[in-house]
């Protein structure tokens, strides 16, 4: 902000005349405008990062070249209007005009309830603040006060659309303090299940970013897809959403018949979905004009910010905690890490939309590859044991009673569990004094932390890419609030 | 996560001559912390991002009630080259909950020490927005306390909760 005030500070003293006051006034835009027009050029005409350049046949780039030069032409053109007259004495008073306006907490296009500070010149964004907490409802302190397999649920409302994600974290967490071993079925049964739910939290992110960006129909299609893996969910766990699938050891019960064929269809279905919606996005020149050399910010300051998962990858970063620090058998897959190379919006698309592919991969391996065993561990301390045991064992019913009334109790200490989510690394610290309930549950939600690398991206860019940059940021207001 | 000698050596390192730096370190089967002393949780954290531990990647608050000194903050660090984590951890005591802040050389610490402040109280000496952020400025109280009680909070738009309940004072 501050560079950019320097450098409108410095000829507009030297002009006398108002009129011409009121143009350089007007440049900073209009500069700006010129360079992302020339910027875009240069980007076509050499080697793009996406496959679209490397696949275009030579009559499109001829098109482009044409396309290129009407919108020099367009961008010249409008860089020598000048808005004095209409405008009036409000634009030409003072050069550094600034106007703060409030966004939210209940804009649509915020994604949720979050509140956005702008300071304005014209049209150009010059510093964003986020104002966060309208949807804080105290879920860490809530899980202290419940036994350790009762705050499974609550954690699952964190971040609402990666519910299996923070039940992973959270169960992973206190798995460590216990110590148990988790079964293979069990373990590749969370990665089925992950993957699924990685794919429908970035169908909706897609959904709704195109939303954003003007392009309606996109929508009705991701959701048509996100409401098959829902049904995937609620066959084997009778719950759409929030579905307390994962429990402390395992998974709560086997997927059942007829899962797995469900599962293959939608797996077959899945890439081809993922091509039609590329057709649709990935070769619209509105879209691209819209995504591409927006919301950019290098690797570095990425990464002081503690920015992860796909906004990292989308600059280059092939930082993965999949692949970087394996947990629940991610080591038995292959897959590839999607990255980008500059780090603005279009790159962010590009990484979210391979990824989905790419957990399509993992999904089908992990069904193909599905191990025998239990599904839940076999310590009678942590998970309850099978309802035929009950009528025979004396032992399994005191078990049973003891975990159903108290809980288990977790020996002491202090753990934390990170993994990727679909926005980047979901941590749980959990922290136990060797009681029923943990002393201290602590989710570290990536959108929590991404949103303060959200200025860096805005600032310096038109008010309406600041909406599209927030988009492709993914926040999620129930993981920032908790 | 660096193994016992490592952390040992990890230790030696953030205490740089000075035995007082360093107060305590644990090692467990997937954790290795080191506690160190609250005004010089900025040079460890610095002496840590010279072996590589160069990311902060999580701040979070503790409240141990009923043990002395009461608050810990807890530094998760991780290190993409080593592909590693190792915990720095500060503890502070009610009469002082005084923590010098990080935001300085890590920026993403910002939200994260507002949250600690807001749930519990610990002020981050040295953070240029040192304000709730989570709940609504005017509340009183930290609610993470161990010894804030859940419930008990006013409803408002209601109406029938006239008066306060003052279960703080």
């Amino acid at each position: 902000m501050s560079t950019d005030d320097e450098k409108r500070d410095g000829p507009v003293p030297e002009d006398g005349e108002a009129t011409t006051g009121s143009r350089e006034h007007d440049a900073p835009a209009t500069q700006g405008e010129r360079e992302r027009g020339a910027e875009i050029a240069d980007e076509t005409d050499a080697t793009t990062p996406s496959g679209i350049a490397a696949t275009a046949v030579q009559e499109r780039s001829e098109r482009e070249a044409e396309w290129e030069e009407l919108a020099k032409r367009y961008r010249a053109d409008e860089a020598t209007i000048d808005f004095s007259s209409q405008l009036g004495a409000v634009a030409t008073q003072d050069e550094t005009e600034l106007l703060t306006i409030n966004m939210g907490p209940h804009h649509p296009a915020t994604h949720g309830v979050l509140r956005l500070l702008t300071t304005l010149e014209g049209e150009v964004i010059r510093d964003v603040k986020p104002i966060i907490g309208y949807l804080h409802t105290g879920i860490e302190k809530t899980a202290e006060d419940k036994a350790y397999w009762k705050v499974i649920p609550v954690v699952e409302r964190m971040d609402y659309l990666a519910y299996y994600f923070n039940a992973m974290a959270y169960c992973g967490a206190v798995e460590e303090l216990l110590g148990v071993e988790v079964p293979k079925r069990a373990q590749y049964l969370r990665v089925i299940h992950l993957e699924l739910n990685r794919i429908m939290s970035h169908l909706v992110w897609l959904g709704t970013t195109m939303l954003d960006l003007g392009a309606i129909s996109i929508l009705w299609y991701a959701f048509r897809e996100r409401e098959t893996v829902l049904d995937l969910f609620e066959y084997s766990s009778g719950q759409r959403m929030h579905t307390r699938y994962f429990q402390i050891g395992g998974v709560v019960e086997d997927i059942p018949a007829g899962w797995d064929k469900k599962l293959q269809r939608f797996l077959d279905e899945m890439p081809t979905r993922l091509d039609q919606y590329e057709a649709m996005l990935s070769k619209n020149e509105i879209i691209l004009q819209r995504l591409k050399n927006v919301g950019v910010l290098d690797a570095q300051r990425l990464q002081e910010w503690g920015v992860t998962g796909p906004l990292l990858r989308a600059a280059g970063v092939p930082w993965d905690l999949r692949k970087a620090t394996p947990y629940s058998s991610y080591e038995d897959f292959d897959f590839k890490v999607p990255v980008g190379t500059i780090g603005d919006n279009y790159d962010r698309y590009a990484v979210r939309i391979a990824e989905m592919r790419e957990s399509v991969k993992i999904i089908q391996q992990a069904l193909n590859g599905l191990p025998e065993g239990p599904t839940i561990t076999e310590d009678r301390k942590v998970a309850l044991p099978p309802r035929h045991e009950l009528a025979t064992s004396m032992e399994a019913l005191i078990h049973h009673f003891k975990l159903v009334t108290e809980g288990m109790r977790v020996p002491e200490g202090e753990s934390y569990f990170p993994i990727e989510g679909p926005r980047g690394e979901l941590g749980c610290f959990v922290r136990s004094d060797g009681s029923s309930k943990p002393a201290r549950v602590h989710m570290r939600d990536p959108s929590f932390v991404n949103l303060q690398a959200f200025g860096d991206m805005a600032r310096g860019e038109y008010i309406a890419d600041m909406i599209a940059t927030l988009a492709c940021l993914d926040p999620l207001l129930g993981g920032i609030d908790r | 996560m660096p193994d016992l000698a490592a952390l040992e050596r990890l230790a030696d390192i953030v205490g740089a001559g000075d035995d007082s730096v360093v107060v305590a370190q644990v090692h467990t089967d997937r954790r290795s912390e080191i506690q160190v002393r609250p005004d010089a949780v900025v040079e460890s954290l610095e002496r840590l991002r010279s072996q590589g531990y160069q990311h902060l990647m999580s701040l979070h608050g503790v409240d141990y009630y009923p043990e002395e000194p009461r608050f810990g903050v807890i530094y998760e660090l991780l290190s993409f080259e080593l592909q590693d984590r190792v915990t720095v951890k500060v503890r502070v005591p009610l009469s002082d909950p005084h923590v010098a802040s990080v935001t300085g050389k890590w920026p993403t610490a910002s939200f994260q020490e507002r949250e600690v402040f807001d749930m519990f109280g610990v002020v981050f000496v040295g953070h240029p927005d040192m304000r709730r952020i989570l709940l609504p400025d005017d509340y009183i109280g930290h609610p993470q306390r161990r010894d804030f009680p859940v419930g008990g909070e006013p409803v408002l738009f209601t109406g029938n909760e006239q008066r306060n309940p003052g279960w703080w004072k």
